[in-house]
């Protein structure tokens, strides 16, 4: 007896055949001008790219000053002092201490957290777009549940396109992502939620983050 | 393309909506092409396209009538057609429709190669200059088989630009579709009327006195709309415009 | 269920257009949407360029859809997941019945999924006892009002916001009645806090998947709001249900084409949320389901490949086409009668429920291209809808308005001596009719023309006579 699947590939497989693209080569990527920066002009792209998207950038010089750019941010849109942290040491090891008004905690989120605080994967500077995953270090859920997400981009961390953030997973795990390779998630995120559903009016916080902030260190990303 | 030579053979395919309802178009294109250099004939087994027979999806007769035109218009240099949709017909679809037919498909598309859309002739091959004027404030509208099809959109501009006295005021959407669609407009009547009214208003919001267009089956939908909507707002084909031809009535007005 | 209603179009269609409401929120999306993608693709110089390369991908994988499939399956499998290949809606609607059973579900949070409409999940699953809670807000708003969408991307466009306070005022009861919604924010607010608890509450997350990668064995799904990231995070199985034609190659290839579906769809660079998911949760991951499962669906897709119509399989669903239709302005996405609306609706649906059962849709078209001149991946819809036109000239069963007069027509056509003697007797009888006035109001026969409009009456001699009579006196004009 034969099965959904036989039937489905018997069928598939006898299209195929007949199709005028069977054997049309498979075309390489086109990959935009706008992306090849390199340099300052690659940080100036990932900003205004991430500003159109309604994110909000800052940078800073040095990994010790992303706490004091944190508080700064919260305290300066009037938001209660308290964070969640990615357990990723390029967070979780800064120095929080030296903003003792900071409330921080460290974790997944449950949905009670108004703030929390990532690493990303990578920032793609063609669309001011950054890529961030699942994992033990960097739960899913800190990039989706609270109301305010702040993601700590690493100057070695840019990139121009989503072919070199592929680039620099693939880099991470042996250069295969096939056979389980792949963390569970690997989301790109530009810019915080929204939605136009309602009258075509367009309205930011639908059920993910309603604010993404963005701190750009310019160093690189620190060996734990 | 080929430089123009004078005294080339152009063959006009009239086209059914000019033949029967707006000779004087026929006349201002052979007007035009003879003023380019060329000599015009009209050969004499002509009838119709076959767009109304391919739309409904009557490709037997559609291919008969496509193998019927090919053979009343061979032997001429070029063949001209005063409308967008008539041309798209000819130079685009003739040859898919034959191309499985051994006899047929390489004579259409030398037939298809040699077709072209009235200004685009003028503009492309004749390279005319045109000596008309027509002081008036002018819109124009551009067909979806002229401007999709044929690749039609800066030429009517470039000879009308020529024209003493236009003023061209463009519409808001030039290229959405005014609703005729061949038989579509009998067929869905209510949805061809919203998308003729949002033409029309359009049109009544560029301010101006003239519409133009190059597609009969068009002008006569925006035409029949605006004077049910009792509009003053002219409407001509623009070869007459372009062959200093506008002492007739326009589109649906008495004589 | 969602019953295809296809047949109904000239009716829904006219009502349609005497909908105030209606119209109100067509026009909304009209001038926004045509906009908003012409500044994304002026952004970007390398567009037109993009979808060479999208068609081309696209091409290339049909040509080879059994192996990318068989990839596929194999990677989920490798990396913990369950693939099931569904030959129709009832074989999946099982399927998910049997999966949501073993998860004990009693909810289900759903991101949008137009292959759930397909199949009418949301019904079956309610019929079984299962509840189904809509987390993309446009879905969520039809859910209330019972609707079905109608459009694939803004399933809730033909609702205004004055239409949305009331639907919400009905159904949320629990809330102080006073409460002031003119804010469309205080609108989004509530259900975020409404639909927040849902999410953990749920046993199943079913999402969509606009494409799946062979390489990883990956589902992809493409979100502004992240209701979809939150449907499958947080319960305890993710199933993701998605059709054969939307698996992609690699992960690099589907860049390709993400670079030119949200362009074409909002006219963002990239939709805010694009989340590649691979396999249940991990043993070190603190978050995740347990279980993940992908529906393949067939639903007669396979029948198409190597035939005529396999361009459409092209479709990555950004609903370009519709957002530039001026029928689909018209009369907006329920009068095509079931889940796909506008021009790829008017190919796909008589593709999936036969073309007898939607009869009038290849018809309701004026071909006037500009779905065609905007897809992505450059579907030729004219001629795919003249495929349709074809098929039902041949079966016989165009419907009636249709085919009257044009057989008689062609044979006029092909026979120049009668066609002249029948147009010169036509006009005259028309001249006759106008007698001096430039057009006539009423015609017989042109009820559909003279409805709405006045019929310009002809100049006077056919051009044919006036040429053979310049002709044979010598003259020219």
């Amino acid at each position: 007896m034969s099965t959904d699947r036989d039937r489905m590939l018997a069928t598939i497989r006898a299209g195929v055949s007949r199709s005028n693209t069977k054997g049309a080569p498979k075309p390489g990527p086109l990959v935009p001008e706008r992306g090849q920066q390199t340099g300052r002009a690659l940080v100036e792209l990932f900003r205004k790219q991430a500003e159109a998207a309604a994110a909000t950038v800052v940078e800073v010089a040095r990994a010790e000053d992303v706490p004091a750019a944190v508080a700064d941010y919260l305290r300066g849109r009037n938001l209660p002092p308290q964070i969640r942290l990615s357990p990723d040491a390029r967070v979780n090891a800064l120095d929080w201490k030296s903003q003792p008004l900071l409330e921080t905690s460290t974790g997944a989120s449950d949905g009670h957290d108004l703030a929390s605080v990532t690493p990303v994967l990578a920032g793609v500077a063609e669309t001011g777009t950054l890529m961030v995953h699942s994992g033990a270090a960097t739960p899913n859920t800190l990039h989706f549940l609270p109301e305010t997400h702040i993601a700590v981009v690493y100057a070695d961390e840019l990139v121009g396109t989503y072919e070199e953030g592929w680039k620099a997973l693939r880099a991470q795990r042996a250069g295969d992502l096939s056979k389980g390779a792949m963390p569970r998630t690997v989301s790109f995120v530009t810019g915080p939620s929204r939605s136009a559903d309602i009258g075509k009016i367009l309205l930011m916080g639908a059920h993910g983050p309603k604010r993404l902030h963005v701190i750009m260190v310019d160093a690189k990303r620190p060996r734990h | 393309m080929p430089p123009a030579a004078k005294g080339q053979r152009v063959a006009l395919f009239v086209t059914c909506l000019v033949d029967l309802f707006r000779p004087s178009v026929g006349f201002a294109a052979v007007k035009l092409i003879e003023q380019a250099g060329f000599t015009v004939e009209v050969p004499e087994a002509q009838t119709c396209c076959g767009q109304p027979a391919y739309n409904s999806g009557d490709r037997a007769d559609t291919q008969a009538i496509a193998r019927h035109t090919i053979q009343a218009f061979e032997g001429y240099d070029y063949i001209v057609v005063p409308s967008g949709s008539c041309g798209g017909m000819l130079h685009c679809h003739y040859p898919e429709l034959l191309a499985e037919d051994p006899k047929w498909a390489a004579r259409a598309v030398a037939f298809a190669a040699r077709t072209y859309e009235l200004t685009q002739f003028l503009v492309e091959v004749a390279k005319i200059k045109i000596d008309a004027a027509f002081p008036a404030r002018v819109t124009y509208h551009d067909s979806c088989s002229s401007l999709r099809e044929m690749g039609v959109k800066t030429q009517p501009r470039d000879l009308l630009g020529q024209v003493k006295g236009v003023q061209i005021s463009e519409l808001a959407e030039t290229e959405a579709c005014c609703g005729f669609g061949g038989t579509f407009c009998v067929k869905f009547p209510d949805i061809s009327n919203s998308m003729v009214e949002r033409k029309t208003a359009d049109i009544v919001a560029s301010g101006a006195d003239t519409l133009l267009a190059g597609d009969l089956g068009c002008l006569m939908n925006i035409a029949g709309k605006l004077k049910r909507q009792g509009s003053t707002v002219k409407v001509r084909h623009v070869a007459e415009v372009l062959a200093g031809m506008t002492d007739d009535a326009a589109i649906g007005e008495a004589e | 269920m969602f019953v295809p209603n296809s047949n109904a179009f000239p009716e829904k269609s006219s009502n349609a257009i005497a909908d105030p409401q209606l119209q109100e929120a067509l026009g909304l999306l009209r001038v926004q949407s045509i906009p908003n993608r012409l500044k994304a693709v002026d952004k970007l110089p390398e567009f037109e360029a993009l979808r060479d390369r999208a068609r081309d991908l696209k091409d290339h994988i049909l040509g080879h859809l059994d192996q990318y499939l068989l990839q596929f399956e194999e990677q989920v499998k490798l990396s913990g997941g369950e693939v099931h290949w569904c030959s129709d809606a009832e074989s999946a609607r099982q399927t998910i019945l049997r999966l949501c059973r073993e998860a004990g579900a009693k909810t289900v949070t759903k991101g949008k999924t137009m292959i759930g409409e397909e199949i009418s999940i949301n019904d079956f699953l309610s019929e079984n006892g299962i509840e189904p809670v809509e987390t993309d807000l446009g879905e969520y708003i039809i859910q209330l009002r019972k609707e079905t969408p109608s459009h694939i991307i803004g399933p809730a466009i033909h609702v205004t916001k004055r239409q949305v306070e009331q639907t919400f005022r009905e159904h949320h009861t629990d809330l102080e009645p006073a409460r002031s919604l003119e804010d469309p924010n205080a609108l989004m607010a509530e259900a975020r806090a409404k639909l927040r608890d849902r999410y953990f509450e749920a046993d199943v997350g079913i999402t969509g998947a606009n494409f799946f990668i062979a390489e990883t064995g990956s589902t992809v799904i493409v979100t502004n709001e992240g209701n979809g990231d939150l449907t499958q995070t947080l319960p305890k199985m993710h199933i993701a249900l998605t059709s054969i034609e939307k698996v992609v190659p690699t992960l690099d290839d589907a860049m390709t084409l993400l670079r030119v579906l949200p362009r074409s769809a909002t006219g963002q660079e990239l939709s805010v949320y694009v989340t590649f998911s691979t396999g249940p949760r991990r043993q070190t991951d603190p978050d995740g389901p347990k279980a993940f499962h992908v529906v393949l669906l067939d639903n007669g897709r396979s029948g198409y490949l190597g035939g005529p119509m396999q361009e459409m399989l092209r479709c990555i669903r950004c609903g370009a086409c519709m957002d530039h239709c001026p029928v689909y302005h018209a009369v907006g996405g329920h009068a095509y009668g079931w889940v796909y609306p506008g021009p790829i609706g008017s190919i796909l649906t008589p593709a999936l429920v036969g073309v007898e059962n939607a009869k009038h849709l290849p018809h309701a078209s004026s071909l006037c291209g500009r779905c065609e001149s905007v897809c992505p991946v450059r579907i030729p819809i004219p001629k795919l809808l003249r495929h349709w036109r074809e098929e039902e000239f041949t079966r016989g069963i165009t419907p009636a308005v249709q085919r009257s007069g044009l057989g008689l027509w062609a044979w006029f056509a092909k026979h120049p001596a009668l066609y002249r003697f029948a147009a010169r007797w036509g006009t005259r009888l028309l001249r006759l009719i106008a007698d001096g006035r430039g057009s006539v109001s009423v015609l017989p026969l042109a009820g559909g023309w003279t409805k709405h409009r006045d019929f310009p009456a002809p100049q006077g001699k056919t051009f044919h006579d006036q040429w053979r009579a310049q002709r044979s006196t010598g003259g020219a004009k």
